[in-house]
Protein backbone atom coordinates (compact mmCIF):
# COMPACT_ATOMS: atom_id res chain seq x y z
CA UNK A 1 0.00 0.00 0.00
CA UNK A 2 1.27 3.50 -1.15
CA UNK A 3 0.68 6.21 1.54
CA UNK A 4 0.33 9.84 0.35
CA UNK A 5 -0.56 13.37 1.84
CA UNK A 6 -3.08 13.42 -0.80
CA UNK A 7 -4.36 12.30 -3.98
CA UNK A 8 -6.50 14.15 -6.40
CA UNK A 9 -8.31 12.14 -8.80
CA UNK A 10 -8.85 14.04 -12.52
CA UNK A 11 -6.83 16.20 -14.07
CA UNK A 12 -9.38 19.02 -16.00
CA UNK A 13 -9.43 22.38 -14.26
CA UNK A 14 -10.51 21.66 -11.21
CA UNK A 15 -8.61 19.23 -10.11
CA UNK A 16 -5.52 20.85 -10.93
CA UNK A 17 -6.57 23.91 -9.96
CA UNK A 18 -7.11 21.97 -6.41
CA UNK A 19 -3.65 20.42 -6.76
CA UNK A 20 -2.05 23.44 -6.98
CA UNK A 21 -3.79 25.34 -4.25
CA UNK A 22 -2.96 22.42 -1.90
CA UNK A 23 0.74 22.62 -2.75
CA UNK A 24 0.76 26.26 -2.33
CA UNK A 25 -0.88 25.63 1.27
CA UNK A 26 1.86 23.46 2.01
CA UNK A 27 1.25 19.99 1.32
CA UNK A 28 4.28 18.46 -0.35
CA UNK A 29 3.45 15.12 -1.64
CA UNK A 30 0.66 14.85 -3.87
CA UNK A 31 -0.28 12.57 -6.70
CA UNK A 32 -2.91 13.24 -9.46
CA UNK A 33 -4.45 10.67 -11.68
CA UNK A 34 -6.41 11.72 -14.56
CA UNK A 35 -7.65 9.04 -16.76
CA UNK A 36 -6.66 10.51 -19.98
CA UNK A 37 -3.29 11.00 -21.58
CA UNK A 38 -3.51 14.42 -21.07
CA UNK A 39 -3.96 16.76 -18.62
CA UNK A 40 -6.85 19.62 -19.33
CA UNK A 41 -9.92 17.13 -19.13
CA UNK A 42 -13.10 18.90 -21.12
CA UNK A 43 -11.45 22.25 -21.44
CA UNK A 44 -9.81 20.61 -24.43
CA UNK A 45 -12.03 19.85 -26.44
CA UNK A 46 -14.03 23.36 -25.78
CA UNK A 47 -12.01 25.18 -28.58
CA UNK A 48 -14.41 28.51 -28.67
CA UNK A 49 -13.01 30.90 -26.64
CA UNK A 50 -15.56 32.47 -23.63
CA UNK A 51 -12.55 31.43 -21.13
CA UNK A 52 -10.39 33.26 -18.11
CA UNK A 53 -12.57 36.24 -18.29
CA UNK A 54 -12.54 36.16 -14.74
CA UNK A 55 -9.47 34.62 -13.62
CA UNK A 56 -7.39 35.88 -15.64
CA UNK A 57 -9.05 38.86 -16.79
CA UNK A 58 -8.31 37.80 -20.32
CA UNK A 59 -10.61 36.09 -23.03
CA UNK A 60 -9.25 32.63 -23.56
CA UNK A 61 -10.21 29.19 -25.33
CA UNK A 62 -10.89 26.20 -23.08
CA UNK A 63 -7.57 24.99 -24.56
CA UNK A 64 -5.54 28.22 -23.48
CA UNK A 65 -6.93 28.13 -20.03
CA UNK A 66 -6.17 24.50 -19.46
CA UNK A 67 -2.50 25.40 -20.35
CA UNK A 68 -1.91 27.86 -17.44
CA UNK A 69 -2.82 25.62 -15.40
CA UNK A 70 -1.04 22.66 -17.26
CA UNK A 71 2.23 24.54 -16.96
CA UNK A 72 1.46 25.61 -13.82
CA UNK A 73 1.60 21.93 -12.22
CA UNK A 74 3.77 20.87 -14.44
CA UNK A 75 6.45 22.97 -12.88
CA UNK A 76 5.72 21.65 -9.58
CA UNK A 77 7.94 18.30 -9.07
CA UNK A 78 5.66 17.58 -5.81
CA UNK A 79 3.04 16.71 -7.72
CA UNK A 80 3.56 13.38 -9.60
CA UNK A 81 1.45 13.15 -12.10
CA UNK A 82 0.02 10.06 -13.75
CA UNK A 83 -2.07 10.35 -16.76
CA UNK A 84 -4.26 7.14 -18.27
CA UNK A 85 -4.80 6.00 -14.84
CA UNK A 86 -8.43 4.97 -14.05
CA UNK A 87 -10.10 4.70 -10.50
CA UNK A 88 -11.90 1.92 -10.18
CA UNK A 89 -12.61 1.18 -6.50
CA UNK A 90 -12.90 4.29 -3.34
CA UNK A 91 -13.11 2.61 -0.06
CA UNK A 92 -14.30 4.43 3.40
CA UNK A 93 -10.76 4.78 4.57
CA UNK A 94 -9.58 6.97 1.41
CA UNK A 95 -8.02 4.12 -0.33
CA UNK A 96 -7.86 4.15 -4.19
CA UNK A 97 -7.23 1.68 -6.44
CA UNK A 98 -6.21 2.61 -9.92
CA UNK A 99 -5.44 0.80 -13.27
CA UNK A 100 -2.67 2.32 -15.54
CA UNK A 101 -0.72 0.60 -17.95
CA UNK A 102 1.55 -1.74 -16.34
CA UNK A 103 -1.00 -3.29 -13.35
CA UNK A 104 -3.48 -1.85 -10.49
CA UNK A 105 -2.51 0.45 -7.51
CA UNK A 106 -3.37 0.95 -4.52
CA UNK A 107 -2.58 4.49 -2.77
CA UNK A 108 -4.11 5.71 0.86
CA UNK A 109 -3.72 9.25 1.12
CA UNK A 110 -4.71 11.49 4.34
CA UNK A 111 -6.88 13.71 1.91
CA UNK A 112 -8.83 12.87 -0.56
CA UNK A 113 -10.17 15.22 -3.73
CA UNK A 114 -12.38 13.70 -5.80
CA UNK A 115 -12.56 16.09 -9.04
CA UNK A 116 -14.07 13.86 -11.90
CA UNK A 117 -16.39 16.02 -13.35
CA UNK A 118 -20.22 15.04 -15.28
CA UNK A 119 -21.63 13.20 -17.72
CA UNK A 120 -24.20 14.11 -20.08
CA UNK A 121 -27.49 13.02 -19.75
CA UNK A 122 -28.91 11.03 -22.21
CA UNK A 123 -31.74 10.35 -24.92
CA UNK A 124 -32.87 7.89 -22.74
CA UNK A 125 -33.21 10.35 -19.17
CA UNK A 126 -35.85 12.51 -21.36
CA UNK A 127 -37.90 9.35 -22.66
CA UNK A 128 -37.57 10.29 -26.24
CA UNK A 129 -39.71 7.52 -28.57
CA UNK A 130 -39.11 5.69 -31.57
CA UNK A 131 -36.63 3.60 -33.08
CA UNK A 132 -32.87 3.27 -31.98
CA UNK A 133 -30.70 3.89 -35.31
CA UNK A 134 -26.98 5.45 -35.07
CA UNK A 135 -26.84 9.08 -35.63
CA UNK A 136 -27.76 10.19 -32.05
CA UNK A 137 -25.04 12.25 -30.02
CA UNK A 138 -24.34 13.57 -27.02
CA UNK A 139 -23.62 17.20 -27.80
CA UNK A 140 -20.22 16.71 -25.94
CA UNK A 141 -19.76 13.47 -27.57
CA UNK A 142 -19.98 15.44 -30.89
CA UNK A 143 -17.95 18.03 -30.04
CA UNK A 144 -15.37 15.49 -28.92
CA UNK A 145 -15.27 13.47 -32.61
CA UNK A 146 -15.32 17.06 -34.70
CA UNK A 147 -12.67 18.75 -32.32
CA UNK A 148 -10.08 15.89 -30.98
CA UNK A 149 -11.16 13.01 -33.45
CA UNK A 150 -11.71 15.25 -36.63
CA UNK A 151 -14.75 13.03 -37.39
CA UNK A 152 -18.01 14.78 -38.26
CA UNK A 153 -20.80 12.81 -36.93
CA UNK A 154 -23.77 14.01 -39.63
CA UNK A 155 -24.50 16.20 -41.98
CA UNK A 156 -27.84 17.22 -41.93
CA UNK A 157 -28.35 17.87 -38.03
CA UNK A 158 -31.28 18.25 -35.03
CA UNK A 159 -30.41 19.40 -31.57
CA UNK A 160 -32.52 18.69 -28.93
CA UNK A 161 -32.64 21.11 -25.62
CA UNK A 162 -30.70 24.43 -25.96
CA UNK A 163 -28.11 24.56 -23.54
CA UNK A 164 -24.50 26.30 -23.84
CA UNK A 165 -23.24 22.88 -25.15
CA UNK A 166 -25.62 22.49 -27.61
CA UNK A 167 -25.93 26.39 -29.03
CA UNK A 168 -21.98 25.59 -29.40
CA UNK A 169 -22.47 22.83 -31.52
CA UNK A 170 -24.96 23.79 -34.05
CA UNK A 171 -22.52 26.65 -34.82
CA UNK A 172 -19.46 24.11 -34.93
CA UNK A 173 -21.54 21.54 -37.44
CA UNK A 174 -22.03 25.02 -39.59
CA UNK A 175 -18.75 26.33 -39.97
CA UNK A 176 -17.71 22.44 -40.40
CA UNK A 177 -20.24 22.15 -43.60
CA UNK A 178 -23.53 20.59 -41.87
CA UNK A 179 -27.09 22.17 -41.56
CA UNK A 180 -28.21 22.28 -38.43
CA UNK A 181 -32.11 22.15 -39.24
CA UNK A 182 -33.51 23.03 -36.32
CA UNK A 183 -32.90 23.38 -32.09
CA UNK A 184 -35.71 22.18 -30.67
CA UNK A 185 -36.09 23.49 -26.92
CA UNK A 186 -39.50 22.16 -24.75
CA UNK A 187 -39.45 25.57 -22.58
CA UNK A 188 -40.29 29.13 -23.79
CA UNK A 189 -36.61 30.12 -23.16
CA UNK A 190 -33.28 28.66 -24.08
CA UNK A 191 -31.20 27.33 -21.06
CA UNK A 192 -27.65 28.93 -22.37
CA UNK A 193 -26.19 32.32 -22.12
CA UNK A 194 -27.42 34.86 -24.12
CA UNK A 195 -24.20 35.71 -25.70
CA UNK A 196 -24.25 32.22 -27.34
CA UNK A 197 -27.61 32.56 -28.64
CA UNK A 198 -26.22 35.39 -30.11
CA UNK A 199 -22.78 34.17 -31.55
CA UNK A 200 -24.01 30.74 -32.44
CA UNK A 201 -27.47 31.11 -33.67
CA UNK A 202 -28.45 34.48 -34.68
CA UNK A 203 -25.14 34.71 -36.46
CA UNK A 204 -25.97 31.83 -38.55
CA UNK A 205 -29.17 32.28 -39.00
CA UNK A 206 -30.34 28.42 -37.10
CA UNK A 207 -33.58 27.67 -36.84
CA UNK A 208 -33.84 27.80 -32.93
CA UNK A 209 -37.79 26.68 -31.99
CA UNK A 210 -38.91 27.22 -28.43
CA UNK A 211 -41.75 24.98 -26.45
CA UNK A 212 -41.32 22.70 -28.92
CA UNK A 213 -40.48 19.05 -27.97
CA UNK A 214 -39.31 15.86 -29.74
CA UNK A 215 -41.94 13.48 -30.21
CA UNK A 216 -40.64 10.93 -32.10
CA UNK A 217 -37.07 9.59 -33.88
CA UNK A 218 -37.53 7.55 -36.68
CA UNK A 219 -34.96 5.66 -38.78
CA UNK A 220 -34.04 2.66 -39.45
CA UNK A 221 -30.20 1.98 -39.31
CA UNK A 222 -29.74 5.34 -39.62
CA UNK A 223 -31.74 8.55 -38.40
CA UNK A 224 -34.22 9.59 -40.93
CA UNK A 225 -36.23 12.03 -39.61
CA UNK A 226 -37.46 13.56 -35.98
CA UNK A 227 -41.48 14.19 -35.07
CA UNK A 228 -41.50 17.43 -33.16
CA UNK A 229 -45.07 19.36 -31.94
CA UNK A 230 -45.36 22.75 -29.70
CA UNK A 231 -46.18 21.84 -26.38
CA UNK A 232 -48.40 24.30 -24.01
CA UNK A 233 -47.79 25.67 -21.07
CA UNK A 234 -48.13 22.27 -19.25
CA UNK A 235 -45.67 20.28 -21.41
CA UNK A 236 -48.41 18.86 -23.53
CA UNK A 237 -48.29 18.38 -27.08
CA UNK A 238 -50.75 20.98 -28.83
CA UNK A 239 -52.95 18.97 -31.30
CA UNK A 240 -51.85 19.96 -35.21
CA UNK A 241 -48.53 21.47 -34.52
CA UNK A 242 -46.96 18.00 -35.45
CA UNK A 243 -43.77 18.23 -38.14
CA UNK A 244 -41.75 15.68 -39.19
CA UNK A 245 -38.10 16.95 -39.75
CA UNK A 246 -35.93 14.99 -42.04
CA UNK A 247 -32.51 14.64 -40.59
CA UNK A 248 -29.56 12.05 -40.43
CA UNK A 249 -28.16 13.07 -36.82
CA UNK A 250 -29.94 14.22 -33.25
CA UNK A 251 -28.14 15.59 -31.27
CA UNK A 252 -29.16 15.67 -27.44
CA UNK A 253 -27.74 19.00 -25.22
CA UNK A 254 -29.99 18.10 -22.07
CA UNK A 255 -28.19 18.53 -19.17
CA UNK A 256 -24.90 17.41 -16.98
CA UNK A 257 -25.03 14.83 -14.19
CA UNK A 258 -22.14 14.89 -11.73
CA UNK A 259 -20.10 11.75 -11.82
CA UNK A 260 -19.76 10.68 -7.99
CA UNK A 261 -19.92 6.56 -7.91
CA UNK A 262 -16.54 6.14 -6.73
CA UNK A 263 -17.71 8.40 -3.53
CA UNK A 264 -20.50 6.76 -3.37
CA UNK A 265 -19.09 3.63 -3.40
CA UNK A 266 -16.76 4.91 -0.21
CA UNK A 267 -20.52 5.16 1.20
CA UNK A 268 -20.14 9.27 0.85
CA UNK A 269 -24.13 10.66 1.28
CA UNK A 270 -25.62 10.85 -2.03
CA UNK A 271 -28.27 13.38 -3.14
CA UNK A 272 -30.16 10.98 -5.90
CA UNK A 273 -31.91 13.89 -7.39
CA UNK A 274 -28.81 15.67 -8.24
CA UNK A 275 -25.89 12.84 -8.14
CA UNK A 276 -24.10 15.69 -5.80
CA UNK A 277 -22.35 14.76 -2.58
CA UNK A 278 -25.45 16.13 0.51
CA UNK A 279 -23.19 18.87 2.08
CA UNK A 280 -23.40 22.10 3.98
CA UNK A 281 -20.66 23.45 2.50
CA UNK A 282 -18.68 24.07 -0.93
CA UNK A 283 -16.38 20.74 -1.56
CA UNK A 284 -16.83 18.78 1.50
CA UNK A 285 -18.57 15.37 1.98
CA UNK A 286 -20.21 12.96 4.76
CA UNK A 287 -16.93 11.26 4.99
CA UNK A 288 -14.06 14.02 6.77
CA UNK A 289 -11.35 13.63 4.33
CA UNK A 290 -12.71 13.09 1.26
CA UNK A 291 -13.79 16.42 -0.85
CA UNK A 292 -15.21 16.92 -4.00
CA UNK A 293 -14.94 19.71 -6.34
CA UNK A 294 -15.80 21.29 -9.56
CA UNK A 295 -18.34 19.86 -11.74
CA UNK A 296 -18.33 16.64 -9.59
CA UNK A 297 -19.65 18.81 -6.45
CA UNK A 298 -22.67 20.98 -8.67
CA UNK A 299 -23.00 21.87 -12.20
CA UNK A 300 -21.25 24.74 -13.20
CA UNK A 301 -21.69 27.61 -15.57
CA UNK A 302 -18.33 29.21 -15.91
CA UNK A 303 -14.43 27.47 -15.54
CA UNK A 304 -13.58 30.38 -13.68
CA UNK A 305 -16.12 29.66 -11.03
CA UNK A 306 -14.75 25.95 -10.95
CA UNK A 307 -10.82 27.12 -11.08
CA UNK A 308 -12.34 29.53 -7.81
CA UNK A 309 -13.90 26.99 -6.01
CA UNK A 310 -11.47 24.22 -6.59
CA UNK A 311 -8.70 26.01 -4.62
CA UNK A 312 -10.84 26.48 -1.74
CA UNK A 313 -11.12 22.42 -1.63
CA UNK A 314 -6.84 22.54 -1.97
CA UNK A 315 -6.85 24.79 1.22
CA UNK A 316 -9.74 22.74 2.70
CA UNK A 317 -8.00 19.46 2.15
CA UNK A 318 -4.50 21.01 3.25
CA UNK A 319 -6.31 22.26 6.54
CA UNK A 320 -7.38 18.82 7.15
CA UNK A 321 -3.68 17.40 6.93
CA UNK A 322 -2.23 19.75 9.05
CA UNK A 323 -5.02 19.04 11.66
CA UNK A 324 -4.16 15.12 11.54
CA UNK A 325 -0.48 15.50 11.87
CA UNK B 1 -31.65 55.27 -35.04
CA UNK B 2 -30.50 53.05 -31.83
CA UNK B 3 -29.37 49.70 -32.55
CA UNK B 4 -30.03 46.97 -29.85
CA UNK B 5 -27.72 44.36 -29.32
CA UNK B 6 -26.24 41.43 -26.60
CA UNK B 7 -22.62 42.02 -25.92
CA UNK B 8 -20.83 38.67 -26.44
CA UNK B 9 -17.39 39.72 -24.68
CA UNK B 10 -17.92 38.17 -21.65
CA UNK B 11 -21.02 35.89 -19.50
CA UNK B 12 -23.01 38.30 -17.87
CA UNK B 13 -24.48 38.96 -21.88
CA UNK B 14 -25.42 43.13 -21.28
CA UNK B 15 -27.79 43.89 -23.35
CA UNK B 16 -26.45 47.24 -25.19
CA UNK B 17 -27.95 49.86 -27.36
CA UNK B 18 -25.92 52.20 -29.50
CA UNK B 19 -27.68 55.48 -30.74
CA UNK B 20 -26.34 56.78 -34.19
CA UNK B 21 -27.15 59.76 -35.35
CA UNK B 22 -25.83 61.32 -38.80
CA UNK B 23 -24.38 57.77 -39.51
CA UNK B 24 -22.02 58.49 -36.15
CA UNK B 25 -22.75 56.31 -32.62
CA UNK B 26 -23.46 59.37 -31.11
CA UNK B 27 -23.95 57.19 -27.28
CA UNK B 28 -23.48 53.50 -25.82
CA UNK B 29 -25.84 52.53 -23.14
CA UNK B 30 -26.03 49.98 -21.16
CA UNK B 31 -22.59 48.45 -21.28
CA UNK B 32 -21.29 47.03 -17.97
CA UNK B 33 -17.32 47.07 -18.99
CA UNK B 34 -15.27 48.81 -21.29
CA UNK B 35 -14.88 46.01 -23.18
CA UNK B 36 -18.79 46.55 -23.82
CA UNK B 37 -18.47 49.54 -25.27
CA UNK B 38 -15.96 48.57 -27.59
CA UNK B 39 -17.55 45.21 -28.39
CA UNK B 40 -20.94 47.62 -29.07
CA UNK B 41 -18.98 50.10 -31.21
CA UNK B 42 -17.59 47.77 -33.88
CA UNK B 43 -20.63 45.58 -33.42
CA UNK B 44 -23.08 48.97 -34.58
CA UNK B 45 -20.21 49.74 -37.75
CA UNK B 46 -18.35 45.89 -38.40
CA UNK B 47 -19.82 43.27 -37.11
CA UNK B 48 -16.53 41.05 -36.02
CA UNK B 49 -16.08 37.96 -34.18
CA UNK B 50 -12.88 35.70 -32.88
CA UNK B 51 -12.48 32.85 -35.10
CA UNK B 52 -11.73 29.31 -33.92
CA UNK B 53 -11.57 26.28 -35.41
CA UNK B 54 -9.03 23.21 -35.67
CA UNK B 55 -6.09 22.72 -38.19
CA UNK B 56 -5.71 19.08 -39.61
CA UNK B 57 -1.63 17.62 -37.65
CA UNK B 58 0.25 15.73 -39.69
CA UNK B 59 2.93 13.24 -37.37
CA UNK B 60 2.25 14.93 -34.07
CA UNK B 61 0.73 12.88 -31.30
CA UNK B 62 -2.61 15.50 -31.42
CA UNK B 63 -4.90 14.52 -34.77
CA UNK B 64 -6.28 17.96 -34.82
CA UNK B 65 -4.58 21.33 -33.26
CA UNK B 66 -7.29 24.03 -31.98
CA UNK B 67 -6.70 27.71 -33.55
CA UNK B 68 -8.54 31.44 -32.92
CA UNK B 69 -7.60 34.45 -34.52
CA UNK B 70 -5.88 37.25 -32.54
CA UNK B 71 -8.42 39.64 -33.26
CA UNK B 72 -11.92 39.54 -34.19
CA UNK B 73 -11.81 38.94 -37.81
CA UNK B 74 -15.16 40.41 -39.80
CA UNK B 75 -18.43 38.15 -39.87
CA UNK B 76 -18.65 38.61 -43.54
CA UNK B 77 -15.29 36.88 -43.65
CA UNK B 78 -16.15 33.61 -41.11
CA UNK B 79 -16.71 30.94 -43.84
CA UNK B 80 -13.43 32.33 -46.03
CA UNK B 81 -11.66 31.87 -42.70
CA UNK B 82 -12.91 28.12 -42.88
CA UNK B 83 -11.97 27.08 -46.43
CA UNK B 84 -8.66 28.74 -45.51
CA UNK B 85 -8.08 27.06 -41.96
CA UNK B 86 -9.05 23.63 -44.44
CA UNK B 87 -6.35 24.16 -46.51
CA UNK B 88 -3.85 24.25 -43.84
CA UNK B 89 -1.13 21.20 -42.28
CA UNK B 90 0.81 21.60 -38.79
CA UNK B 91 3.79 18.75 -38.89
CA UNK B 92 5.98 20.21 -36.35
CA UNK B 93 5.27 20.74 -32.74
CA UNK B 94 3.54 23.75 -31.67
CA UNK B 95 3.19 25.44 -28.62
CA UNK B 96 -0.11 27.15 -27.40
CA UNK B 97 -0.03 30.94 -28.24
CA UNK B 98 2.67 29.94 -31.47
CA UNK B 99 1.32 32.12 -34.81
CA UNK B 100 0.56 29.56 -37.31
CA UNK B 101 -0.44 31.99 -39.63
CA UNK B 102 1.28 35.17 -39.76
CA UNK B 103 -1.21 37.15 -42.47
CA UNK B 104 -4.40 35.40 -42.11
CA UNK B 105 -6.47 36.15 -44.79
CA UNK B 106 -4.87 38.89 -45.36
CA UNK B 107 -6.65 40.75 -42.69
CA UNK B 108 -3.12 41.39 -41.00
CA UNK B 109 -4.76 39.33 -38.44
CA UNK B 110 -2.47 36.45 -36.72
CA UNK B 111 -4.26 32.87 -36.30
CA UNK B 112 -2.18 31.09 -33.19
CA UNK B 113 -2.54 28.13 -31.81
CA UNK B 114 -4.31 26.97 -28.71
CA UNK B 115 -2.93 23.62 -27.59
CA UNK B 116 0.53 22.40 -27.60
CA UNK B 117 1.14 19.62 -29.50
CA UNK B 118 4.38 17.10 -29.80
CA UNK B 119 5.32 14.43 -31.49
CA UNK B 120 6.21 11.03 -29.94
CA UNK B 121 5.71 11.96 -26.22
CA UNK B 122 2.92 11.59 -23.72
CA UNK B 123 5.26 12.49 -20.90
CA UNK B 124 4.93 11.08 -17.45
CA UNK B 125 3.36 7.88 -18.10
Amino acid sequence: MNKRDLVVVGGGPAGMAAAVAAHENGVKDILLVERDQYLGGILNQCIHTGFGLDYFKELLTGPEYADRFIKKIRAIPDIEISLRSFVVRLAGDRTVTYLKPGGMFHVRPKALIMATGCRERTREMIHIPGTRPAGIFSAGLAQKLINIEGLLPGKEVVIIGSGDIGLIMARRFTLEGAKVKAILEIQPATRGLARNVVQCVEDFDIPIYFNHKVLKIGGRDRVEKVTVAKVDAAMKEVPGTEVVIDCDTVLVSVGLIPENEMIEMAGVDIDKRTNSPVSKEVNTTSIPGIFVCGNSFKVYDYVDSVTADSELAGRLAAEYIRGRA
Amino acid sequence: MTKKMVCIECPKSCLISVDIENCKVAKVTGAKCPRGVKYALAEAVTPARLFTATVIAEGLDLKLIPVRTDKPIPKKDIFRAVEEIRKLRIGKPVKAGETIVENFLGLGIKLLATREAVKGGCKNV
